[in-house]
């Protein structure tokens, strides 16, 4: 056995899921399992759960299975079967250590990336199945407790980190006057009503990565572009309520960010480098709040750089000279087919770019998105030793020259960083943002 | 021994026939309705465009990346799909039976090419039944009734195989081979077999979102 399957199988202590779980009966499980199948469960559940033919054609889809000698356990249809399939076999009566176990699976095994849904001949969604299965853990109140702490921040402030809005509105001024010892005349617009942009971030901008919001104000400034932030919460796209199967509160703070996009009457939201939050306001919180498509247009930032680079809003005054490789986020990729545009965007602002494979919209999660890095340090070495395949990417792109990974995405960061560290790999990771602030021209303008 | 035949001949099969197209139609209008209260979404972001050009990637050989990355399983796959259709609706025996009761026809096949046919379903039928059992994935994954499933699609194959040579006991085999056909016929619609059908809706959400919504392929 080696290193991998030890952390793995060794039993990990989550307070969230242990103390829940303390609180549980069978008769509680069955009782609720059935409320939701009754509300909930429909024709798709049922099918993707009883239709697969245990064909095994969706393992080498998912990185957990590959990173993890291929473990059975650790396919796709392993895990619906380990969970939802058991569950429906024995209609809802199962142990508490039952509802543990797959409280675990679905949380800290998936990442939601929906790889395995291009690899299924059938087309089954299993990460659908696996955020039914977050839910009724949600409803049983055994979701790992980090990123239940972060769903009561999102309840609480609206933001993900618990940011009050006074620090919200501090940041974005310190930031300003930051940028201001760079460039004097640059603001960054707060409460602007009718600018064309909503520029939204996510929680840990403000908290941990503040550089970012300044980078952003260079570059909307140099692109001379009219756009806000919002004093207001709303201001936090992000949604960790989305991955813990807290449907009411999603959709809350969703409506939140919305109205705030409504409120400030712009034109678009143009919203930073991350994933799972760009999911959250295209595809699942929109649906939520009954919206076809969402009620604003939503740009991530990839799509706005490359809007930017094509209409030469912004100057590249020398490309980024180190050798770079491109990580494929899930959630605007194979989320939003935003590949093509990141090579546009990458290609324009470095001088050297060596693909990994396989790439694109096949490409191999983070291991961090779909709500797992916030599952938090517990589950963490888990997360990085199931992602063995992505290392191995990194190398192989180190070892034809890669010096630095692009990831225009906040998880693929956490998630990266840590595999980047943990197999020693020696690589640099930046945003987008931080090679397009490094390589452009900074223009004074009014 | 002519009673069994002519009750397995007559009304058990005029039974397996109205379960099997009946059962087509409960499963399609139940779960439309089911789709209809609970996964509006469904509807909502169906697109027939989207919908037939993932059919059509994961419907043809080696248009898909799963597909391509597995030519074995895919040859096998493909040839086995095929040929259990094929097989079956083209057979000289089975168009004269039915033109013998409705005095419709249609084209056949020769009879040698029948058996190799027949013989193919065996051939994949095995290799299945084998990859459930070596590969761990998929050994880990098989249930039972994955077992049983496909021990009910290869019975009809081998029974005809036998009671077409004439090998002893082909009276009795043929009896099976109506039988088991007619029981398969049944299970179909009411069990995971029923992808026959569901495959297409399945399939065609999928490559509706990822074509209306998500702009990437799903193949």
């Amino acid at each position: 056995m080696n290193d991998a399957t030890a952390v793995e199988t060794k039993q990990i202590y989550d307070k969230g899921i242990e103390e829940g779980a303390a609180r549980l009966t069978p008769e509680k499980i069955k009782q609720v399992y059935q409320q939701m199948m009754s509300a909930e469960a429909g024709a798709r559940l049922k099918t993707y759960v009883q239709n697969c033919v245990s064909c095994g054609l969706c393992s080498e889809a998912c990185h957990f299975y590959l990173s993890y000698d291929r473990d059975p356990r650790f396919s796709p249809a392993g895990k619906v079967r380990q969970t939802m399939a058991e569950l429906m076999k024995k209609k809802g009566a199962v142990s508490v250590e039952f509802m543990k176990k797959t409280s675990e699976i679905a949380s800290t095994e998936c990442n939601l990336c929906k790889r395995c849904a291009q690899y299924c001949p059938f087309g089954l969604d299993v990460a659908f199945v696996m955020l039914f299965v977050r839910r009724l853990c949600h409803k049983l109140g055994i979701s790992p407790q980090y990123i239940q702490d972060t769903a009561h921040s999102h309840s609480v402030t609206g933001n993900q980190m618990w940011v009050k809005e006074d620090e919200w509105v501090d940041s974005l001024q310190w930031q300003e006057e930051e940028a201001q010892e760079e460039i004097e005349n640059l603001r960054i617009p707060v409460e602007k009503e009718g600018a064309e942009i909503f520029y939204s971030v996510i929680g840990p901008e403000p908290k941990f990565r503040a550089q970012l919001i300044y980078q952003a104000a260079v570059i909307f400034n140099a692109a001379g572009l009219n756009w806000t932030m919002p004093a207001t919460p709303g201001w936090d796209n992000s949604d960790m309520a989305m991955y813990t199967g807290d449907n009411e509160i999603m959709a809350r703070i969703k409506r939140m960010h919305f109205e705030t996009a409504m409120r400030l009457k712009v034109k678009r939201v143009v919203m930073g480098e991350c994933g799972h939050a760009f999911r959250s306001i295209y595809d699942v919180g929109n649906r939520a709040l009954g919206w076809r498509m969402p009620p604003v247009e939503v740009s991530h930032s990839i799509e706005f750089f490359y809007e930017l680079l094509r209409d030469d809003k912004i100057k590249i005054a020398e490309k980024y000279k180190p050798t770079v490789t491109i990580h494929d986020p899930c959630n605007v990729v194979r989320g939003r087919g935003l590949h093509d545009m990141l090579r546009y965007v990458v290609h324009a602002i470095c001088e050297n770019v060596v693909e990994m494979h396989p790439n694109r919209e096949h490409n191999y999660c983070c291991s961090a998105g779909g709500g797992v890095i916030n599952c938090g340090p517990p589950w963490k070495m888990k997360r990085v030793n199931g992602n063995k395949v992505k290392a191995q990417q990194l190398f192989a792109a180190k070892s034809r020259g890669a010096e630095t990974c692009v990831a225009p995405c906040h998880n693929c960061h956490g998630g990266l960083e840590d595999i980047i560290h943990h197999n020693e790999i020696g690589m640099d990771l930046k945003f987008l943002g931080d090679i397009i602030y490094e390589v452009m021209e900074k223009p004074e303008r009014v | 021994m002519h009673a069994i035949y002519n009750f397995v001949s007559g009304p058990l099969a005029w039974v397996a026939f109205i379960l099997f197209f009946g059962g087509i139609l409960y499963q399609l209008i139940s779960r439309a309705m089911l789709a209809r209260k609970k996964d509006h979404y469904v509807y909502e972001y169906w697109s027939f465009f989207y919908a037939l050009r993932s059919i059509a990637h994961w419907i043809f050989p080696f248009a898909s990346t799963n597909s391509r990355n597995r030519p074995v399983l895919t040859i096998v796959t493909f040839v086995f799909h095929i040929c259990i259709f094929v097989a079956p609706l083209f057979l000289f025996a089975h168009v004269s039976l039915i033109y013998e009761a409705f005095g419709i026809s249609w084209w056949f096949m020769p009879d040698g090419v029948a058996d190799i046919l027949t013989l193919l379903v065996i051939g994949a039928c095995i290799f299945f039944l084998v990859r459930r059992l070596v590969q761990p994935d998929v050994k880990y994954l098989s249930t039972p009734t994955d077992f049983i499933l496909l021990g009910l699609v290869a019975a009809p194959f081998v029974t005809g195989y036998w009671a077409y040579h004439q090998w002893p006991g082909n009276e009795f085999m043929t009896i099976l081979h109506m039988f088991s056909a007619e029981v398969l016929l049944v299970a179909i619609p009411f069990t995971k077999l029923n992808h026959m059908f569901l495959f297409f809706f399945t399939r065609g959400y999928m490559g509706s979102e990822f074509g209306g919504v998500r702009f990437a392929r799903d193949w």
